[in-house]
């Protein structure tokens, strides 16, 4: 016998409270754990994706779409904007580094991007194996597209019209050169190849890329690419290319007082800050994970009230066994304790079966929708803020006992006894 | 703890009743006791004394004082006035702590219906009274208990599945657990038929007589006389 043992023994004593008690706890504690648990790997995916990307410049339109087209890869792009357009930044003092990049088919629903080998030492991605492209029509896989796609390198692949089963571009196959080592980011899910790869892919006439074609190859002349293939490629010319968007790095912070200024007094040009379009985008999703969070310490409270109410009334109940004990030796202060410590068993078996079930819920949640897995949600990690749910719920499960243990403290045994 | 040198002086259960060592200290020792209670005197009590091994009957009718008598001795109701010494230690000015402990080591309480902790088995109910005074008993020691009371079978079982009677006897033998000096019941017998009756007095006598323990019963239930040489009556006070 100790006081564990006693306090177990009142517990499973009081079997359906407990479960009760138990099971409310848990679905508090799981639902505040899941919403801090997604939005912790939420905000560490955008934080990792917008890393090293000062300012976004693409075609006029909604910042938060051009930096969700251009960084997250999730919305269409505002439109194109001429490579000779953005060249001024590439060259201005107040930048360090600027990358173009020009979104282009797709394979097996990955998208083609055609950028800069800049573009992937500016973003710390490494390649597993090959090496990075040099020439037109070679590309460099993302790790999850080699995986997914079965393709390595040597391989050779066609790019699909569109990211879902469009017209393919069977005259222009890419030939695989490398693979990228993982990176967490959305580069996992992207296929790399040169910008005049995508610009000679698509000099076909197509509606959306139509201002795309490079200048002196009117749109009339495309009959005669398609049937040379081969010779377009010396023919392609970076003038009047154009471009997705240009990913900017800035020298000094003094940059993002003057360039965002400077490029949106041009035509056609917008500039967009992923921090702070990601902090907007953020803020809208936090607004709904705030409401599930509020949700989840709802339901903890009334968990909490549960317990309060069921150790009150236990109390009740239990006057004449505290009395038995006190007249067998126990102290107040031991009574005192073992309501103390049911309680944080209780709290403490809700706290660790929430956590359970939050991280469970959360990694079955991302086995069950593609979308939620591509955004990198796992069940397997911990995020930081989990871990002050422990003080929390363990304080709620004392605060709750506290007012039937001080009158479990008052108890007047002379009387209880002879009231028995 | 004095008490439990006393207790271990004295040695455990099963010795032969020998001569008390110190023959001078009373099991209970009351001096100019009173209880007022909204300034009525429910209790008074000059000088009054149990001898070690000695079984004493407080009898009167309902109201006389028995049950706030025997919390007295239990240091579980303070007395207005006077001194309360159990194998010779003065438990009224004890601070509280000190108090229950002692209580617990050196005091068993049986009561008329007020039995056993409900969440705990037969076997974890004896165990609970080791356990609050800091004390390990052997589960050998306490089925011996059980088996002095006719219980050994019954160690697993819950007090719900318990008769009144068995009840009664599984807290005689909590009430033993810490080998007391001193063996406090409230009316044990009154809410029992004849054969029960009889068997917890008897089994009172044999286990307090066992290990020298004195008994107080307090108690209006005339079938219990024969069994005790002392008696303290006690009136309706006014």
């Amino acid at each position: 016998m100790n006081i564990v043992r006693l306090a177990l023994a009142y517990l499973r004593y009081r079997l359906a409270t407990t479960s009760l008690n138990i099971l409310l706890l848990v679905f508090g504690v799981a639902t505040i754990a899941t919403v801090v648990i997604v939005a912790h790997q939420i905000r560490e995916r955008v934080s990792r994706e917008i890393a090293g990307i000062d300012l976004v410049v693409g075609a006029e339109g909604s910042p938060l779409q051009l930096i969700l087209a251009a960084v997250f890869q999730i919305d269409a792009p505002t439109g194109n904007i001429p490579l000779a357009e953005a060249e001024f930044l590439r060259r201005h003092p107040l930048v360090a580094s600027a990358v173009p990049i020009a979104m282009g088919d797709s394979v097996s629903g990955f998208r083609i991007i055609g950028t800069e080998p800049a573009l992937l030492s500016e973003r710390n991605a490494r390649l597993a194996r090959g090496r990075l492209w040099e020439r037109a029509m070679e590309a460099v896989l993302g790790a999850q597209v080699a995986r997914a796609t079965g393709l390595d390198v040597g391989a050779s692949f066609v790019g699909v019209h569109g990211l879902h089963g469009g017209l393919a571009h069977a005259e222009h196959p890419y030939t695989v050169v490398g693979v990228l080592a993982p990176t967490g980011t959305v580069l996992d899910r992207l296929v790399f190849t040169s910008l005049e790869s995508v610009w000679l892919v698509h000099e076909r006439p197509r509606p959306s890329v139509a201002r795309g074609a490079p200048a002196e190859h009117e749109h009339e002349e495309h009959h005669e690419h398609e049937e040379h293939p081969a010779s377009s490629e010396k023919r392609i010319s970076r003038e009047g290319a154009e471009i997705t968007a240009l990913f900017v790095r800035y020298r000094s912070p003094l940059a993002a007082v003057q360039l965002p200024r400077l490029v949106n007094e041009r035509p056609n040009l917008q500039a967009a800050s992923p921090a702070l379009e990601a902090a907007r985008l953020l803020a809208i999703l936090g607004f709904g994970l705030d409401t599930l969070r509020l949700f989840g310490v709802v339901v903890t409270a009334v968990a909490a009230l549960s317990v309060l109410v069921a150790l009150a009334h236990a109390l009740e109940e239990r006057r004449a066994d505290i009395a038995i004990m006190r007249v067998l030796g126990a102290t107040r202060g031991l009574v005192v304790r073992e309501l103390l410590l049911e309680a944080l068993l209780l709290g403490a078996a809700g706290l660790v079966l929430g956590l359970a079930l939050a991280h469970l819920s959360v990694e079955l949640l991302a086995r069950s929708f593609r979308q939620v897995h591509e955004a990198g949600i796992t069940g397997g990690t911990i995020a930081p803020e989990e871990l002050w749910l422990v003080p929390a719920v363990l304080a709620l499960g004392v605060l709750a006992a506290l007012f039937p243990a001080v009158r479990a403290y008052r108890l007047d045994l002379a009387s209880t006894l002879a009231r028995a | 703890m004095l008490g439990r040198e006393a207790a271990s002086r004295e040695g455990g259960g099963g010795v032969p009743p020998s001569p008390p060592a110190v023959a001078t200290v009373d099991a209970v020792r009351v001096r100019g006791l009173s209880l007022l209670r909204n300034g009525r005197t429910v209790l008074a009590l000059a000088d009054w004394s149990v001898p070690v091994n000695g079984r004493c009957l407080i009898a009167g009718p309902s109201g006389s004082g028995k049950t706030s008598l025997l919390q007295i001795l239990a240091g579980i109701l303070p007395p207005t006035t006077g001194t309360v010494e159990i194998a010779g230690r003065e438990i009224t000015s004890m601070p509280e702590a000190a108090r229950d402990r002692f209580r617990g080591r050196t005091i068993g309480f049986v009561f008329q219906t007020l039995h056993l902790v409900r969440a705990l088995s037969v076997l974890d109910n004896l165990r609970l009274a080791a356990f609050v005074v800091g004390e390990r008993r052997s589960d050998a020691e306490l089925h011996q208990l059980l088996r002095a009371v006719g219980l050994e079978d019954r160690a697993r079982a819950r007090p719900f599945e318990l008769s009144q009677g068995e009840a009664q006897r599984v807290a005689i033998a909590r009430a033993l657990v810490n080998r007391p000096r001193l063996l406090l019941a409230d009316e044990p017998t009154s809410a029992l038929d004849d054969a029960n009756a009889q068997r917890i007095a008897e089994l009172l006598v044999a286990r307090t007589a066992e290990i020298e323990a004195a008994l107080v019963v307090a108690t209006h239930d005339a079938r219990l006389s024969p069994w005790f040489e002392q008696k303290l009556e006690l009136g309706r006070s006014s």
